[in-house]
């Protein structure tokens, strides 16, 4: 009822045809399991641990960063801020960094996701992607924060671009984990 | 027990939550950084992801093994290769060994006090490189060597030019390695042509390192090579390590600017060998230099 009160609004329309043709999509896939999302997070970590060298290394974005935004912005509560911070915890121990740096930073997006989920779920993930970018970029100037109160020096405008490359992927990010949970429960398959 | 179904399932606010956990990372943080109660709590996290790291290795691996494939159809010209680099070697290790027999004898002539018993029998050990870590703000390496391997905290990393870093953390399967260049890693040297002594230090940076409180009339010049003293024990004594690449003599300051590089390819190489160092057995073996090489 309220959903097709919505449709009417003029103002509103636009923003609908996006979402109009998934509507029953969107419906289905709440039911991630848990399963589901530690699987999509240990293949973050996979992802995060792949041996790279050279250039690469500053274009690669935190897949883990990326993940615990996508859980929590469209799924929330369903991944709790403990979840980020053990999270975080692996990512330290695999990073030799300090013990808590991502841990922090981790939790943070979890905030941060928590309070604007519902505002960023108006979006298609396409206008999302700036959006998250910037709460990637207010994480990794908490890792940043965290090292230098640890002794290090400020790095040099490179290390940013991680958030550059990670809003680049949020949109075929989401995609894929929507069409991954889209096939585990279609409603046509009845 | 059944419970009572929850129309509104939420516990503290996110906010509340967030400052519990950052209260928690915050203490996990000084803790690391100042005080390391617990090294084994870094430990049993590195033995949860080992498994992790070996599957985001498989894709390196088979790109190994794919360009292992491709090489072996050269592999007649490089073993003739080798085996000229092999008999040069040979022929300036002769060389060694007679000097070395020879610089015995002239310290017996002279009656000098015997050099002070330094650890100067290794053994080497092959490890390859598992990962670079993301961050920029440390230099290290994991290798795939670890305690499983005998391999033991503060063991010197060489490549085949020079020193490459130290092992500081160790876990069964792997070991994280400091590299020359990272902010807290300090390596005593000595300059090859006036055997100058002196400490060089990471910046933090690539393909920098410092030679700090060395005085600005300090006899150093561009281009001097750096090898290890072995003072400290930990690095096996007369290993390259950096070639000075600039100095500042800035007449009002107390110490001269000193920036060199490194002579190994710190950032480069996909294997490292791991030197542990064996005490000599005999006063009379003591400076025999003897590197066997370990099992890969």
């Amino acid at each position: 009822m309220l959903q097709r009160r919505l449709k009417l609004n003029p103002e509103r329309t636009k923003d609908d045809r996006s979402n109009k043709d998934n509507y029953f999509g969107q419906d289905v896939y709440v039911s991630a399991s848990n399963w589901f999302i530690a699987a999509s997070l240990v293949m973050a970590l996979i992802l995060n641990f792949l041996p790279l060298q050279g250039d690469i290394l500053i274009f690669r974005p935190d897949f883990v960063a990326i993940a615990i935004a996508y859980w929590n912005i469209n799924h929330p509560h369903k991944m709790g801020m403990s979840v980020a911070f053990g999270m975080g915890l692996l990512m330290d121990a695999g990073n030799t960094g300090i013990l808590g740096q991502h841990a922090l930073a981790y939790c943070v997006i979890v905030y941060l996701t928590l309070i604007f989920g519902r505002r960023l779920r108006l979006f298609n993930s396409m206008q999302q992607a700036p959006q998250v970018g910037l709460i990637l970029l207010i994480m990794q100037t908490v890792i940043v924060l965290v090292a230098i109160s640890g002794g290090s020096a400020l790095p040099d405008g490179y290390y940013f671009l991680a958030a550059v490359s990670g809003t680049l992927l949020w949109a075929p990010g989401s995609f894929l984990l929507s069409m991954l949970l889209k096939q585990k429960s279609d409603p046509d398959a009845l | 027990m059944e419970t009572a179904p929850q129309f509104f399932r939420h516990g503290p606010g996110p906010f509340a939550r967030l400052f519990v956990f950052a209260l928690l990372s915050c203490l996990l943080i000084a803790e690391d950084v100042r005080f390391q109660y617990f090294p084994q709590l870094r430990q049993a996290i590195g033995v949860i992801i080992f498994p992790l790291q070996k599957i985001a290795y498989i894709p390196a691996n088979i790109y190994d093994q794919v360009e292992e494939f491709i090489a072996s159809f050269n592999l007649l010209e490089e073993n003739i290769k080798l085996r000229q680099i092999y008999l040069e070697n040979r022929e300036q290790l002769l060389k060694l060994a007679s000097l070395e027999a020879e610089n015995i004898h002239l310290r017996n002539l002279l009656g000098a006090v015997q050099h002070i018993e330094t650890k100067t029998r290794t053994k080497a050990v092959l490890a390859k490189i598992l990962y670079t870590p993301r961050d920029p703000f440390n230099h290290k390496i994991i290798l795939n060597k670890g305690s499983q391997h005998h391999i033991q905290l503060g063991q010197a990393v060489i490549d085949d030019k020079g020193i490459v870093g130290q092992v500081t953390q160790l876990y069964p399967w792997s070991s994280e390695v400091t590299l020359l260049t990272d902010k807290d890693h300090s390596v005593p040297v000595q300059v090859v042509r006036n055997s100058l002594r002196s400490v060089v230090s990471g910046t933090g940076k690539n393909d920098q390192l410092e030679l700090r409180y060395l005085s600005v009339n300090t006899d150093i010049q561009r281009g001097d090579q750096l090898v290890t003293s072995g003072i400290g024990g930990v690095y096996p004594p007369g290993i390259p390590v950096a070639t000075v690449l600039r100095i500042e003599r800035d007449p009002t300051g107390d110490f001269a600017q000193i920036i060199s590089t490194p002579v190994a390819g710190v950032d480069r190489n996909r294997q490292v060998l791991i030197l542990s160092l064996i005490q000599p057995d005999s006063d009379d073996a003591s400076e025999a230099l003897e590197i066997e090489s370990g099992k890969n």
